[in-house]
């Protein structure tokens, strides 16, 4: 028998539909998935048409305009992950960013990255 | 291995592909001083994500210490250190109660390895996060922050009550200072590379 807290779930719910009114209802992101720290890019340097985008989206594009991750835009836009992969994602489509594995992800880390991480961490 | 990503513009100078994200996990029990750690030795940053907990991850959540936590927002300790210019390493400090691990599966892929953060008053809250990470095979080592008033244990007591491997290491910290916090991320690398230093070359079949 489900508990009084289970029941409340939904009302305790509030804060999570409101970011995913931005994704129009989708939890989950076209196409092909991406890492937390996958590095993303704008493929262009000015939108030429700024109107056609949602304010969310048009700010995760901005962050993107230098070469990030997903986990930086996530914290620097304050929306759940969840959310600003669905942004991503959607951008993605538009052409508008690249969406990239990063190095070390595509294989295990090398002996030669890791020796550099602990040079670079002694010099900290 | 080579990413095949094609890039739309095409032939621009701009080469993101440089840039080399290493992830860390850093993983314990509440209140044992993940975002302190994370805090003394990088730039903290707010991180959150929000996953609609089931009945059964409510069942098996353990009520002790998290009492009232039905919310579904899960904050992380997220921080930075740029190492070099294109050499990032990022660290993920994750709740360490089972019912989070839907999050750490994710973390985990492609991860340099772990930190388990214990505290000796509360040794059996790290036990969930060994048993993550010791089923995954992932490379950790076990961080125990010395809270003032906390009486000092000796750390092969601590391997034996946490049934440990000989060599795996256990260092003893201060999360608060930037020092102490830095020697526990060297530490792990100096580990891992030992680790992948004693790996066998075949293994392939």
């Amino acid at each position: 028998m489900p508990s009084n807290d289970e029941r409340w779930l939904d009302a305790e719910a509030g804060p999570v539909v409101r970011p995913y009114a931005l994704t129009q209802g989708r939890t989950r992101h076209t196409g092909e998935s991406f890492d937390l720290v996958a590095t993303v890019m704008a493929t262009q340097s000015a939108i030429t048409d700024p109107g056609s985008l949602a304010p969310e989206h048009m700010s995760v594009l901005q962050l993107a305009r230098a070469p990030t991750t997903v986990a930086d835009i996530a914290s620097d836009v304050d929306l759940p992950l969840g959310v600003v992969r669905i942004i991503l994602a959607d951008l993605r489509e538009l052409g508008l960013v690249m969406i990239r594995t990063p190095v070390v992800m595509a294989e295990r880390i090398d002996k030669h990255t890791l020796r550099e991480v602990l040079n670079g961490l002694r010099g900290l | 291995m080579d990413y095949g990503v094609s890039d739309p513009v095409g032939g621009r100078p701009r080469s993101p592909g440089q840039h080399r994200a290493i992830k860390i996990l850093l993983a314990g029990g509440f209140g044992v001083g993940k975002t302190t750690l994370v805090g003394a030795v990088s730039e903290i940053r707010p991180l959150r994500t929000e996953e609609p907990l089931t009945e059964g991850s409510l069942r098996t959540d353990s009520t002790a210490g998290v009492e009232g936590k039905t919310t579904t927002t899960v904050a992380m300790d997220f921080g930075r250190i740029s190492l070099r210019s294109d050499l990032v390493l990022y660290l993920f400090g994750t709740p360490g109660q089972q019912r989070f691990w839907f999050m750490w599966d994710e973390l985990a892929i492609g991860a340099l390895g772990a930190v388990v953060l214990a505290d000796t008053r509360r040794l059996a809250d790290s036990f969930p996060a060994i048993d993550y990470f010791e089923r995954r095979q992932i490379p950790f080592i076990i961080a125990l922050n010395c809270f003032d008033g906390a009486r000092r244990y000796d750390t092969e007591d601590v391997r034996m009550a946490l049934d440990l491997e000989p060599g795996l290491p256990i260092v003893l910290c201060d999360a608060r200072s930037k020092e102490s916090a830095k020697d526990v991320l060297i530490a792990l690398v100096e580990h891992v590379l030992v680790t992948a230093s004693e790996e066998p070359l075949s293994g392939i079949a």
